[in-house]
């Protein structure tokens, strides 16, 4: 299995909620997709657990998106794989929220 | 020397204000959690250091924080809420069937005796328990199990858990109230549990006297006195002198009988406090005049309480756990209002000077007395 060094950038709640300062970086071995990337990020961060996804559904949040390469692929299937760019590091794994709310 | 702790729960974050036991001067400390709705923080009865809080919002969901220091620190415990098998369905507010869905944490209520168990009450109503410190949290299902359930209907705030009664000399007695489906008690320490809304009267529900059903917004006990319950509804004031078993309205000479918060002075256990609203659809105080009222009598013969608190053009509101009092010799009344002001009293309610103005609206206000 390939070891990928993943970047992903989180909120600023989700930031100080883990106390994270900065982009994170996660190594990642096997298929790199929406579920790979956010099960290492909970499982490095447990405070993070249930805050990106539903804990019971697995599903993401409905005020949340994941943008990679500049493509929101929040609707994508969560197995699909990521463009390359996100398993070479080149490019980092957005997890945003939403601007709507006040 | 006595001090008193508050520990202020807002839509944008958590403030912890402290004063000597002469409760003149104020410090105020946050906001903590800046940005997140904090529905609710409380402290361990048996270890004051201890605090629990509910933290969430929309985008995140829910998240249970705990200190172990007073509220200087706090560290994220466990946030998983999961019912207790198949959660079945509830009523939706069109009367058709919906499922149990988990939204938030309303109430933390820690255990008197043990500080790292706490009680949690949610929306969608259900209760929780916590044995580790908040870590795992599993459901007390006997309560939405026992056969009432799927008849539960949310008020326009949610089905939410909000009231969490421990009985002080019966350790099995635990006491909670639903909006709006009513109160609930448990006899065995929360395995089993009955309706106790026996002459409860709601006008704007199809059987006014229905053994479920009532839009019960708050229900408070004297440790004294733990088989006399008060109890704020939709409208009415009530009062039980039997665990709930049965209610008489005490509503009396209120101006209004709307409200939400309802609390007793630490020492007699016949004066209660209510702030009046002027209705259900007009969340503010009657005449833009924001009064405390007092009962010296257990209910039914009530005094407004006016003085330090605004008497013109007052259009706030006091949620339901936003109110508290301390148990220092000359009691301490604490409310807090959606204007964002924290008003105290430190002579049972005789005057009131703000501790706070300007802050976010207060969903909740709970104090510790310390040695």
């Amino acid at each position: 299995m390939n070891q990928h060094q993943v970047r992903v950038e989180l909120p600023a709640h989700l930031r100080t909620l883990a106390k994270i300062t900065g982009e994170v970086s996660l190594e990642i071995e096997g298929p790199i997709t929406q579920r790979t990337i956010v099960d290492a990020l909970e499982a490095r961060y447990p405070a993070l657990s249930g805050t990106i996804r539903d804990h019971y559904t697995q599903q993401r949040r409905p005020f949340l998106r994941f943008f990679v390469c500049e493509q929101d692929i929040s609707h994508e299937s969560p197995d699909a794989p990521l463009p390359e760019a996100i398993a070479r590091g080149t490019e980092p794994f957005l997890i945003i929220g939403a601007t709507a709310g006040g | 020397m006595s001090s008193v702790r508050l520990l202020v729960g807002t839509r944008k974050g958590a403030f912890v204000i402290t004063s000597d036991g002469k409760r003149e001067d104020w410090k105020i400390s946050g906001p903590h959690f800046a940005g997140w709705e904090m529905y609710h923080l409380k402290g361990s009865p048996a270890d004051p250091n201890r605090i629990y809080a509910s933290q969430s919002n929309s985008w995140f969901g829910q998240i249970i924080q705990r200190s172990n220091d007073g509220g200087q620190t706090w560290e994220p415990v466990g946030n998983k809420f999961a019912y207790d098998g198949v959660p079945g369905t509830h009523q939706w507010y069109d009367g058709t069937p919906h499922p149990w869905e988990f939204k938030r944490v309303w109430h933390l209520e820690p255990s008197l005796t043990d500080p790292d168990t706490v009680y949690a009450g949610i929306e969608d109503a259900a209760l929780f328990r916590s044995t580790d410190a908040g870590a795992n949290w599993t459901e007390l299902s006997g309560l939405r199990g026992h056969g009432t359930g799927p008849h539960w209907q949310p008020g326009a705030g949610g089905m939410c858990l909000h009231t969490i009664i421990l009985s002080p000399t019966d350790p099995q007695r635990i006491i909670i109230a639903i909006s709006s489906a009513g109160a609930f008690r448990s006899d065995d320490g929360g395995n089993t549990w009955r309706p106790i809304n026996q002459g409860l009267r709601s006008e704007h529900i199809p059987d006014p006297t229905a053994e479920v059903g009532h839009c019960v917004h708050h229900i408070a006990m004297h440790p004294s006195r733990p088989s006399t319950l008060y109890m704020q509804k939709h409208w009415d004031v009530m009062r039980s002198d039997n665990s709930g078993d049965t209610w008489h309205e005490v509503s009396g000479n209120l101006p209004t009988d709307f409200g939400f918060a309802i609390d007793v002075h630490a020492h007699e256990p016949e004066t209660i406090y209510v702030v009046p609203i002027k209705s259900d659809s007009e969340h503010f105080p009657l005449d833009g005049q924001l009064r405390v009222y007092r009962s010296r009598t257990g209910g039914n013969d009530w005094e407004p309480l006016t003085k330090g608190l605004p008497q013109s053009d007052c259009y706030v509101n006091v949620l339901r756990d936003a109110m508290a009092v301390d148990t220092l010799d000359t009691c301490g009344i604490y409310f807090g209002t959606t204007g964002g002001q924290v008003y105290a009293s430190s002579n049972a309610g005789d005057s009131w000077f703000p501790i706070a103005r300007d802050l976010p609206a207060v969903l909740s206000v709970e104090v510790q007395t310390l040695a």
